[in-house]
């Protein structure tokens, strides 16, 4: 974006500034590679060599940070790096014909940056964007509402060499569409009313609050709130450890969007939730970890921090109390998934590889930095303050038994009215269908490629723990869809974000995308499904988390749904090789720029 | 004092503290392992050594042992699940054993022919990896890297030297060495390091000593992998 800004200092002095701004901390090393890389465009071996002199870690551990995630580059990536969003949802609305105009209008192979090194142009996980895509990232930043015009504009805004900062805003323009708004996105707080009525209480009696109000964790799992914020309360703290509150802002679900409005739009009420949680646990460090394809929102975000603080919400002595200290920082991902697991991203706050851990210990008593650590859902610390003032009865008497409280439902794909809907635990996928104007709908993805996927005979199912536990995210697919590419886009997705660590995951997610290429090509025959069937098994037994856990979930749901997508791909009803003699001649024919029948095998393998 | 759990119906005793494999070894009872050596701290990431605990699937190189557990561990389904992991070792990297220096010395072979593992259907990734001989006394042939990190661990933790590290994600995941080049010649590995004598495949191979001894005299050509212990820095 700003690589004429380097000539002054040269390398060296942005990392020393970077470094020194980053209190010379080795925990940092994701974020001083993320600046260092703002503003150096990639990450130079000069600037490892710097960074490596400055804080005396070894080399590998910061080139296997760089390595791990997916926005640092380690080779020159062009003055615009360019990534589309290819989340199913982006590719319904077309985003494969935008980004080969794109290509070829700028002269670019898809993963390869252009021979001038003016730009690159690839596809990226989900960003979030789902209700105004498709979508890309330039330089880290959304842009939204792609259509053909905007990618011409874009295309001579890049030949043009314009800054980012001159392009039109419209393009970064991220709307909130809330379509539905209950106690959550309808709330009337003022910053300081969740902690003064916080602090009207016993820390011992505010976490009494959230246990009477039956919150469950935001993120998927479903953890009881009151349970963990205990747990880490009563955990023991040896000398020079204090407790951590974190804030998992890394949205990497795909369909989810939702904490990225709460975060544009009601940040205050989430950092509310973060230091009720401090007091009612005791804890005076804070982190929000915030995905790197949210960029766009650091910026206010530190504002809004900036604020709190100068009014005596944040910081030292909270609302005049002498030794009620609380601080939050905000660490921000670089396109990593798995970063989403609690104590994956406890690892990349501590500037590590976001691999996760071996549990038991859980983060609960050993976190951050081996301390006492909560990692809750954006929406979960909302939903505290909201307790923290209303009380929680009041929290426990909405939504079901087993399911207190609201859920925002991040609604994209075939519909008329995409965006946020908050409803209280209990309502139908029917009627979230009906509300957002959904029409033929075939088939419903709640929670994102690891949830499950609703067929129309279940639309009758209700949203909540007892039945459908979610997330957030759900995606819409109408009729006119064919649900084993949808599969197949997850079964991508999982392979892409695997952290590598154990080896199920790490090869199994390889394997099932290979044989849904497979099937893809229409070389699949029934022995796959067995195959597919049998890694599923293996996955959920042997992988060393979530992802591996739930990674063949798209493909079982969709091959007892909708049997008839993967049938019509079986050329054979018993086996079929995935090796193809034809196949096989591509690079050789785009070698030597050969089309002719000569340069083709005619015959198919294996007839009869 | 001393509790007990059982493992496949056999009563197995354990101190406070003690996970499920140490207990398990002590008692003489082998369960398959790759990514774990017993000075080492547990990393849980080949998960060759899963069982069924109390009917759950859990790494037990990680998981302390409790009173009163029911652990299965040498069962047709579970050792069915091993020759998957196993395979899917096998293809993703290249691993030619007939071909290979350790050939005979190796835990991914030997462990492959204690479950019976015999020949690969999943397809080959044939991945392109480096060999890297600039080391005086060391080579690198990384096409058999299985990712355990017993080296990163072993030069960290024991040597004090950081000579390697993983780096990449997913099914690029990949051991590195700690010198501005990439090159082993430019650390401060030597050949008596602990990190040397720790790979359970063919990626850090002594110079000079491939063929000392034949094929066919070999640990694991003498006796399956189950009745050979784990002995520390054992000579190849």
């Amino acid at each position: 974006m700003n690589t004429n800004s380097i000539q002054p200092e040269g390398i060296t002095g942005v990392v020393d500034r970077v470094v020194a701004r980053w209190r010379h901390d080795p925990t940092c090393m994701v974020q001083i590679l993320r600046e260092v890389q703002e503003t150096c465009d990639w990450l130079p071996p000069e600037a490892i060599d710097r960074t490596q002199e400055l804080l005396g870690v070894p080399r590998t551990s910061i080139e296997g940070v760089a390595h791990f995630y997916s926005f640092f580059y380690t080779q020159p990536r062009g003055l615009y790096r360019i990534l589309v969003s290819d989340n199913i949802t982006d590719r319904m609305l077309g985003n494969m014909a935008l980004l080969d105009r794109l290509c070829q209008s700028l002269w670019v192979e898809p993963g390869k940056v252009s021979e001038d090194g003016l730009v690159s142009v690839d596809t990226t996980s989900d960003t979030g964007m789902g209700d105004q895509g498709p979508a890309l990232l330039v330089n880290n930043y959304a842009v939204t509402r792609l259509s053909e015009a905007r990618v011409d504009e874009i295309v001579d805004l890049v030949r043009g060499k314009v800054p980012l900062a001159q392009w039109p805003a419209d393009y970064f323009k991220v709307e909130d569409n809330v379509r539905r708004a209950d106690i959550m996105l309808g709330h009337a707080l003022k910053p300081g009313d969740a902690l003064r009525a916080a602090w009207g209480r016993a820390p011992a009696a505010m976490l009494e609050e959230i246990k009477r109000s039956n919150l469950r964790g935001r993120g998927g799992a479903g953890f009881t709130t009151g349970l963990k914020w205990e747990a880490c309360r009563n955990a023991p703290l040896k000398a020079g450890q204090q407790r951590i509150v974190v804030c998992n802002a890394d949205e990497g679900e795909p369909g989810t969007f939702k904490d990225r409005v709460l975060l544009a739009s009601h940040a205050d009420l989430v950092f509310e939730g973060m230091t009720v949680a401090a007091y009612a646990v005791g804890a005076t460090r804070g982190f929000l970890y915030l995905r790197g394809e949210y960029r766009h929102l650091l910026d206010s975000l530190n504002g809004v921090l900036e604020r709190r603080r100068q009014e005596g919400l944040l910081g030292k002595g909270i609302l005049g109390v002498p030794g009620a200290d609380f601080d939050i920082e905000i660490h921000l991902g670089a396109g990593a998934y798995i970063c989403g697991e609690e104590s994956a991203l406890i690892e990349s706050l501590e500037g590590k590889r976001g691999t996760p851990r071996n549990r038991p210990p859980f983060p609960v008593t050993n976190g951050y930095q081996d301390q006492p650590t909560i990692v809750n859902n954006v929406e979960t610390f909302a939903a505290a303050a909201l307790i923290a003032v209303h009380g929680g009865d009041w929290y426990a008497s909405i939504g079901t038994k087993q399911s207190a409280g609201t859920k925002i439902l991040s609604v994209s794909g075939d519909c008329e009215r995409p965006g946020l809907y908050e409803y209280p635990f209990g309502v139908t996928v029917r009627q979230v269908l009906e509300d957002c104007g959904a029409r033929d709908t075939q088939a419903v993805q709640v929670s994102g490629p690891s949830g499950v996927c609703v067929g129309a005979g279940e639309f009758d199912r209700r949203i909540g723990f007892e039945d459908i536990p979610t997330a957030g995210a759900f995606m819409v697919f109408d009729q006119s869809r064919d649900m084993f590419e949808v599969a197949r886009n997850f079964v991508h997705f999982f392979q892409h974000e695997s952290c590598g660590f154990c080896t199920p995951c790490r090869v199994g997610t390889s394997l099932l995308k290979n044989m849904m290429d497979k099937l893809h090509k229409g070389l699949g025959s029934r022995f796959d499904f067995a195959e597919i069937e049998q890694l599923n098994q293996l996955l959920k037994a042997t992988s060393h988390c979530g992802l591996g856990h739930t990674a063949c979930n798209p493909v079982l749901d969709t091959v007892a749904k909708f049997r008839p997508a993967y049938d019509q791909r079986l050329r054979r009803q018993d086996f079929m090789p995935a090796f193809d003699l034809d196949m096989a001649l591509a690079e050789a024919r785009q070698m030597t720029g050969r089309q002719d029948s000569g340069a083709h095998f005619k015959t198919e393998f294996g007839e009869g | 004092m001393s509790d007990t759990f059982t493992l496949d119906g056999k009563t197995i005793s354990f101190t406070e503290g003690q996970t499920i494999m140490q207990a398990a070894t002590d008692a003489g009872v082998y369960i398959p392992h790759l990514c774990y050596l017993p000075e080492l701290k547990p990393h849980g990431s080949c998960k060759l050594c899963t069982v069924k605990i109390n009917g759950r699937e859990t790494s037990s190189c990680t998981m302390r042992a409790a009173a009163g557990m029911v652990v299965e561990s040498d069962t047709e389904e579970i050792n069915s699940q091993r020759r998957a992991l196993i395979h899917m070792l096998f293809v993703e990297g290249n691993h030619l054993c007939p071909t290979c220096e350790v050939s005979g010395n190796c835990k991914l072979q030997a462990t492959a022919y204690h479950l019976g593992f015999m020949s690969p259907q999943f397809d080959h990734f044939f991945p392109i990896r480096r060999v890297d001989a600039s080391h005086p006394d060391i080579w690198l042939d990384f096409n058999r890297c299985i990712l355990c990190s017993l080296c990163v661990q072993a030069s960290r933790d024991v040597d004090g030297k950081n000579v390697f590290g993983l780096s990449g994600r997913g099914i690029k995941s990949r051991l590195i060495v700690n010198s501005k080049s990439g090159k082993l010649a430019d650390t401060d590995m030597a050949v008596t390091d602990k990190a040397a004598q720790v790979c359970p495949v063919g990626v850090i191979l002594k110079k000079r000593t491939a063929f000392k001894t034949p094929i066919g005299e070999r640990t694991y050509d003498k006796k399956p992998i189950s009745e050979v212990p784990d002995t520390p820095a054992k000579e190849r």
